[in-house]
């Protein structure tokens, strides 16, 4: 089974940003993970970059910044003509990092532990407890 | 005027729409005008998962939405209007059902066709034709992407030379 390909799409260099903090720390390449930006796309035009940089066919995840404009969007009208192909919003590095190191998984088994690795890699504290963020947790 | 904003945006219900604009101007509705999307229930469901809750949602025919404009205009609700093309924006603009509105342009893409005017906007010259159109019933038309953008008014949209 081949391994799945994330292509993280958002607004103005967010998408770059990310995929370039993912290949710092991972050494992952292009083939793993890419990024698209919305900035000066049509609908169509977003729709047709998506499609390209996800391939034809084979397992594959869009990352969008939001769960819903122009980004998700495009992702979501994709997902409902190409097999295969998972969305996860509201991405962040700890999303994105443990993707790229997880590819090999079944689509439907990543997408839900990356919704679950999302929602856990943001935590809250304040004034005092603040030196013990790590620990804080927020459901 | 309850018609808070008559934007045309090729991408109708997005970031730029409800929360650069809808924010400020504190709306209550989102009325998109398209045929298309009319008719197409699950369009209507994808673009509704980017409205927030407290906002109601439609999605009107242009006849429907010719019917319904002078409500719009009256006391009531504050009301954004989204078409996707211009060519919409010149039907409902026309028999100066639109005058005294401003008609903001957004979001037109780069096209075949089409000449860059703005980095967010490129007009067919049949699109600037209805502009002046629009502009003709009593409307008036000018760009801006976001509320702190700089306004450019139809006599200036025109493409560099």
């Amino acid at each position: 089974m081949s391994e799945v390909r994330g292509v993280v799409v958002a607004h103005a260099s967010l998408a770059d940003g990310l995929v370039a903090s993912v290949r710092a720390i991972s050494g992952v390449g292009d083939e793993a993970l890419s990024a698209l930006t919305n900035e000066g796309c049509s609908p169509e035009t977003l729709r047709d970059r998506l499609l390209r940089a996800l391939g034809p066919e084979g397992p594959a995840i869009v990352f969008t910044d939001m769960g819903s404009g122009s980004c998700a969007f495009a992702a979501r009208r994709i997902a409902l003509e190409r097999p295969d192909t998972g969305i996860v919003t509201g991405a962040n590095l700890p999303v994105l990092l443990d993707f790229v190191f997880h590819r090999e998984l079944p689509l439907p088994e990543l997408v839900d532990r990356l919704v679950e690795k999302g929602r856990s890699g943001i935590t809250g504290a304040h004034r005092e407890s603040a030196a013990h963020a790590d620990r804080a947790v927020s459901r | 005027m309850p018609i808070v904003l008559f934007r045309v945006d090729e991408r109708l219900i997005h970031g730029q729409v409800v929360v650069g604009w809808g924010g400020p101007l504190h709306a209550d509705r989102i009325v998109v005008v398209d045929d298309e999307i009319a008719a197409s229930p699950w369009e209507q469901e994808l673009y509704c998962l980017g409205v927030p809750e407290e906002m109601a949602t439609s999605f009107l025919t242009v006849d429907d939405a010719r019917r319904e404009l002078p409500a719009w205009r009256g006391a009531g609700p504050r009301v954004i209007v989204l078409v996707r093309e211009v060519a919409t924006a010149r039907r409902l603009a026309a028999e100066r059902l639109l005058e005294g509105v401003e008609v903001n342009l957004g979001g037109i893409h780069d096209a075949e066709g089409r000449a860059r005017i703005l980095p967010y906007l490129y007009l067919r010259p049949a699109e600037r034709a209805d502009l002046e159109a629009i502009a003709a019933e009593g409307a008036a038309v000018a760009a801006r992407d976001l509320p702190a953008a700089r306004r450019v008014p139809l006599e200036e949209l025109a493409p560099p030379r």
